[in-house]
């Protein structure tokens, strides 16, 4: 295996019956994703079946309000309603390429099992969904769109009944299907190559962004800022300005409800190193390396890991990570529908809160853009539950 | 030659096959799990492995993960397991192996786990969760104290892959007899003697079969020259001891 890591993190700790399919995907990623052949397919299905190019929405209201320019990447806009779409579709060609009939997957929110089942349905691919049955609970609209999708969804009831187990029991599920199967990985963690998979595919984000902002502006943005749960929307966004020393860059990751020893879901800020599905990287854990419960308002947030590289990226302070609470989302959201016309996913609305609570970090007319990563229609129920409206 | 790979060479050449049971850590619960390892011991395990639990056991079947899962409410610790295994050092006659995920001994220290090991005669350590490729620091840091790190290979280890493992290996090869999660299972598919015979061509390392073994008349069918020279089972013990029986009639099977 090459380039498994981002400085000490990332890394490939599986079961070896398991290194048989990560080593078949590391080669896909080598020999198929660089063809022509490949990028023209890909393309096609972004931009015709998901919508892609996403727009770059000036927010003009907000905007006057907080004294700088703020822009959203309107990633809420996609086919199934978040940027998972970018990495599934991606995935699910390139294991059709290498013979896959199947995909399995795990989901939060729900927002990757619908993604998997749309991108499985419209490539002709069998499709397995394991989610939590906490998950099950809390986002039953998104079960209903997979079983539609064709999907089988699987309700986890190990552990936390939430994403983490959902994860454990989709790669035990890969154990035993990998000769026909490949598993779609949701986010930009887990095992080598799927961190480097699905930041090459969720980096179409950050390079739209860099050219549409320069062409309305003439200028790279001076701030750029995403949610983190698994963080794929985030290092989509990250990727091709990491080299740009003058973009700030911001990740925002789930501080629960905010009280001191809450549950959250803030490992960068608040865990410490440690091995989780398949990564060396910041974990949620007691001092004997269980793994803790985490908790978001926003299922998909709700994980007590994170890829490997904003583990990198946060110690060598390339990127900053900063903490939203519950209620500081919520308000972001209701503030987001009122002023803008537009109703963001409760993860994306962490993101929009950093930006409103810190209004002084950014200078005057400076261009800050936040990643729309989804539609907040998934989450009213939630919502209305909190009360606010 | 270590430890582990003697005991299992010792029955061999006894003409018999060598056990190994597995036990959770404070399975069925905490009065009863050191009087089950001491029964294991006396009734002819010829090495013992015992389960540290996590809370995220990714290659376990539904009966291991409940055992981690009600040890971890106990509040089984490594730190305790080692504690009360420094206590009994010099009890048993079988060798010694910890199994369990890298995150807990991680967060121990390697170095101390490696320390703390080797002066509570611990012999080896199986953790599924490290293939090969993340294995070198691991197995340095346990054979300056002469303790294995013992690798699994699966019906999809290719005789590459094996060779990888076989220039580093020591103690004995875990040859997972199922492409799937630990637990149970009534028959064996046919590549298990084709795994056999290829780990048997590429290692010098005695071979334990587990994963899925229930009984011993599983093993008859064996064409003689893909027979493991030792035999791993948990979850059928672990449902065992869990139905009330006793450690020592299960092993009366295996004999």
């Amino acid at each position: 295996m090459k380039n498994a890591y981002f400085g000490e993190f990332g890394g490939c700790f599986v079961p070896e019956l398991l290194m048989p399919p990560l080593l078949e995907v590391e080669a896909a990623m080598r020999d198929v994703l660089p063809t022509m052949e490949f990028k023209i397919e890909l393309e096609d299905l972004l931009h015709n079946f998901a919508g892609r190019p996403t727009p770059l929405t000036y927010c003009p209201t907000l905007s006057r309000e907080l004294g700088f320019h703020l822009w959203l990447k309107r990633e809420d806009l996609l086919h199934t309603g978040a940027h998972k779409i970018n990495n599934t579709l991606g995935q699910a060609l390139l294991a059709r390429k290498i013979g896959k009939t199947a995909l399995v997957a795990e989901t939060g929110a729900g927002q990757h099992g619908v993604a998997t089942a749309a991108a499985a349905a419209r490539l002709g691919m069998d499709c397995t969904i394991y989610m939590g049955s906490e998950d099950v609970a809390r986002q039953a609209p998104n079960v209903v769109r997979m079983k539609l999708l064709g999907a089988r969804v699987h309700s986890v009831e190990s552990g936390t009944r939430t994403l983490k187990d959902a994860i454990n029991e989709a790669l035990r599920a890969w154990i035993s299907s990998q000769a026909s199967t490949h598993y779609c990985f949701g986010t930009a963690a887990g095992p080598h190559p799927f961190p480097t998979l699905v930041k090459y595919l969720q980096s179409v984000i950050g390079r739209e962004t860099r050219s549409q902002l320069l062409e309305k502006t003439g200028k790279l943005p001076d701030a750029i800022v995403a949610c983190v749960g698994g963080g794929s929307n985030a290092i989509g966004l990250f990727a091709p300005f990491l080299e740009d020393a003058d973009v700030r860059i911001i990740g925002v990751e789930a501080a629960g409800t905010g009280e001191p020893g809450c549950f959250n879901s803030a490992p960068l800020n608040l865990g410490a190193p440690g091995v989780l599905h398949g990564n060396r990287t910041m974990l949620l854990q007691n001092n004997d390396g269980q793994i803790e419960p985490s908790h978001s308002i926003s299922a998909g947030l709700d994980y007590p890991g994170v890829g490997p590289e904003h583990a990198w990226l946060h110690k060598t302070g390339r990127v900053r990570y900063g903490m939203v609470k519950d209620d500081n989302a919520l308000a972001a959201f209701h503030r987001l529908c009122k002023a803008e016309g537009i109703l963001p996913a409760l993860e994306s609305s962490h993101a929009l809160a950093y930006v409103l609570n810190h209004p002084q970090e950014f200078a005057p007319d400076s261009s800050v853009i936040v990643n729309l990563s989804g539609r907040g229609d998934k989450d009213l129920d939630i919502v209305v539950k909190a009360g606010e409206m | 030659m270590n430890v582990l790979e003697r005991k299992i060479r010792h029955a061999v050449d006894e003409g018999r096959t060598a056990l190994i049971p597995f036990l959770t850590a404070n399975f069925p619960d905490k009065s009863r799990f050191w009087p089950n390892l001491m029964e294991l011991d006396e009734s002819g395990a010829d090495i013992i492995e015992i389960g540290v639990p996590f809370s995220d056991p990714v290659a376990d079947g539904p009966v291991v993960e409940e055992a981690s899962r009600r040890a971890l409410a106990d509040g089984v610790t490594l730190r305790g397991i080692m504690k009360e295994l420094l206590e009994r050092k010099g009890f048993f006659k079988a060798g010694l192996v910890l199994m369990g995920y890298l995150n807990p001994f991680l967060q121990y220290g390697l170095e101390k786990l490696a320390d703390d090991a080797a002066a509570a005669c611990v012999n080896g350590f199986i953790i599924p969760d490290v293939p090969f490729e993340e294995a070198a620091p691991l197995r340095d840091v346990f054979r300056r104290r002469g303790i294995a790190l013992i690798p699994l290979v699966g019906l999809n280890t290719g005789e590459e892959r094996m060779r990888l493992y076989a220039a580093e290996s020591e103690g004995y090869v875990y040859v997972v007899s199922v492409m799937g999660t630990t637990g149970e299972r009534n028959t064996f598919a046919p590549q298990v003697a084709d795994t056999l015979r290829r780990a048997r061509a590429v290692f010098s390392l005695p071979l334990a079969l587990g994963f899925g073994l229930r009984e011993s008349s599983q093993l008859e069918n064996f064409p003689r020259d893909a027979r493991p020279d030792a035999v791993v089972f948990g979850s059928a013990l672990l449902s065992h001891l869990d139905s009330g029986g006793s450690a020592a009639e299960f092993m009366r099977r295996w004999r």
